[in-house]
């Protein structure tokens, strides 16, 4: 999932306050799971920053909505008939879904109500870690399923590099493991380290550019026909 | 010889050949620069020219790496992949060459977060073997990476990396060492040795895997300054392995004495270091201690630098 963390109440009032009523849009997917923007908080949100306005005197309103997913047009055409009402959103489901609101209402302000962290996985009730970067030319089929992009501090594909630390920690500090001594132990448990015995070749990055992708089933549709 | 690098024609004719280090000053010194390269002319074979090392910045590695050689010392740049893509690479290597810089040492680079930039975004676009790949590429094929066309003149370097026998996985390490020889590294630097039955067996796997009929193998030296600088680097510093005994002797040294006796170590190491089948010289890491250099090198019988052109 998409990790997501609310920004501090200041930052968000800050940009809110030139505005009228606000609508807080909360998505029911990513950002839910990782208690950033869903129900409970667009509710509590909602709370916070008319109560932070009240403090300064300044009487406003916010009203929230959860659509089910934040990053589907489909969904966020719910908010068609509540727009009017307001002059500007707040969205908590994470920057795509904000930058989709803005595009559905282009005339409208859209603020980011959270800092979007990473693509990661739950490691216990509300402790997430980051798992991939999407480097569009996943390795994982050679390191034994642990990510060298996004675990080595220096994203390198010909680890360890020479600053391992004791007990395979990373030479970041003392906490972090490196992730080629965890990559070379899985392998070697599974009897296949010559996996990184041969050299990788530089990477032909494929995140320097917007990605778009369009599913196969759905080229004939989505090409121009002359 | 594959370039003109004075390095390369001692190697290859059986020298135990000395190197040393100059790290270039926070600043545009000159001056500074000099002074080091005065301490030791004569005394070092070839000297590495750090590369921002710690990601502290620094005067880049290429300027100072002119300056030494127009001091009469035979400059090794490093290079670090952290700071430049493939680009910024290949240019600056391209460059080097056309200064007369005759070898080249290819590192990953300390992480941004040690140094005084710790906010930046690092490179990491190719890593450490990879640069390696891409130096034999240009020198032997003239080539760029990814491209056919061949450069319009030649781009000769003595082509180093670095190994680290001392951090785990220790059973992996030789095979690292192996990729980077696959890779084209003409020489190898080691980090610092104090362990010596670690680095055996180190070596004596390369010496297995053919490596040291293949590259040329330094072991790295550190001459410690106090007890302290002993306690510190055996417990903080990344992939270095201390062993009880040597920081015991740092730390009980007199009063005043500890560089004495830091000398006297490294002497001791570097006694066992020429010992050691397939090794073909030290490496003295000296940062910031250069005045020592001279010394360490007549004590460890290393002295008169051999004479070649
Ligand atoms: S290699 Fe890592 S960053 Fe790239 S796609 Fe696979 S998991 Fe994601
Ligand atoms: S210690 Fe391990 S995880 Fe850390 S930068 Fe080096 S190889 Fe990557």
């Amino acid at each position: 999932m998409i990790v997501a963390q609310i920004k501090p109440l200041p930052e968000i009032a800050e940009g809110l306050e030139p505005h009228g009523k606000t609508l807080i849009v909360g998505c029911g997917g990513c950002t839910s799971i990782c208690l950033a923007g869903g129900q409970p908080e667009v509710d509590q949100l909602c709370l916070e920053l008319e109560q932070l306005f009240k403090e300064k005197g300044l009487n406003k309103t916010f009203e929230g909505y959860v659509v089910e997913r934040g990053c589907d047009p489909d969904f966020i055409q719910e908010l068609d008939i509540l727009a009017a009402e307001f002059e500007a959103f707040l969205c908590v489901g994470c920057g795509a879904g904000a930058q989709l609101i803005a595009e559905q209402f282009p005339e409208k302000p859209v603020y980011p109500g959270v800092n979007t962290q990473f693509l990661g996985v739950n490691r216990e009730v509300g402790w997430y870690e980051e798992k991939c970067r999407s480097c569009g030319d996943c390795q994982l089929a050679y390191t034994g399923c642990i990510c060298p992009v996004t675990r080595c501090a220096k994203s390198i594909f010909n680890g360890p590099c020479g600053g391992t630390q004791r007990e395979g920690r990373c030479e970041l500090d003392a906490e972090t493991p490196c992730a080629w001594v965890d990559i070379f132990n899985r392998l070697k448990t599974q009897q296949r380290v010559e996996n990184i015995e041969r050299i990788r070749q530089p990477t032909a990055w494929q995140n320097q550019k917007q990605g778009q992708l369009v599913h196969e089933a759905y080229r004939d549709r989505y090409t121009k026909k002359d | 010889m594959k370039t003109p690098s004075r390095l390369e024609k001692l190697l290859e004719a059986g020298h135990f050949v000395v190197t040393g280090e100059l790290g270039p000053p926070k600043g545009n010194n000159v001056a500074a620069v000099k002074k080091k390269a005065a301490l030791l002319r004569g005394y070092v074979d070839a000297v590495n020219i750090t590369d921002n090392q710690t990601a502290v910045v620094r005067m880049s590695s290429i300027a100072t790496a002119v300056v030494a050689q127009q001091q009469g010392l035979e400059p090794v740049m490093q290079m670090v992949c952290r700071d430049r893509n493939r680009i910024a690479m290949q240019s600056d290597i391209i460059g080097a060459a056309a200064l007369g810089i005759p070898n080249v040492l290819c590192l990953s680079g300390d992480h941004q977060q040690f140094g005084n930039q710790a906010h930046s975004k690092n490179v990491f676009d190719i890593d450490s073997i990879q640069l390696v790949g891409a130096m034999r590429r240009l020198r032997d094929e003239n080539k760029l990476l990814d491209s056919d066309e061949k450069l319009d003149g030649p781009v000769k370097m003595f082509i180093g990396a670095a190994a680290n026998p001392f951090a785990e996985p220790f059973e992996f390490r030789p095979y690292r060492l192996k990729k980077k020889v696959e890779a084209g590294a003409d020489f190898i630097q080691t980090q610092c040795v104090f362990d010596l039955e670690i680095f055996e067996q180190w070596l004596s796997k390369a010496r297995d895997l053919g490596l040291t009929e293949r590259c040329h193998i330094l072991a790295g030296v550190i001459p410690l300054k106090s007890g302290r600088m002993a306690k510190y680097m055996a417990e903080h510093v990344p992939g270095v392995i201390m062993p009880e005994a040597i920081v015991k002797r740092m730390v009980d040294a007199p009063k005043g004495k500890g560089g004495i006796e830091g000398v006297k170590i490294c002497c001791e190491l570097i006694d066992a270091l020429k010992e050691m089948k397939g090794l073909s010289g030290v490496h003295i890491m000296a940062i910031e201690w250069e005045k020592k250099v001279p010394k360490i090198v007549e004590k460890a019988n290393l002295f008169p630098r051999p004479a070649i052109d």
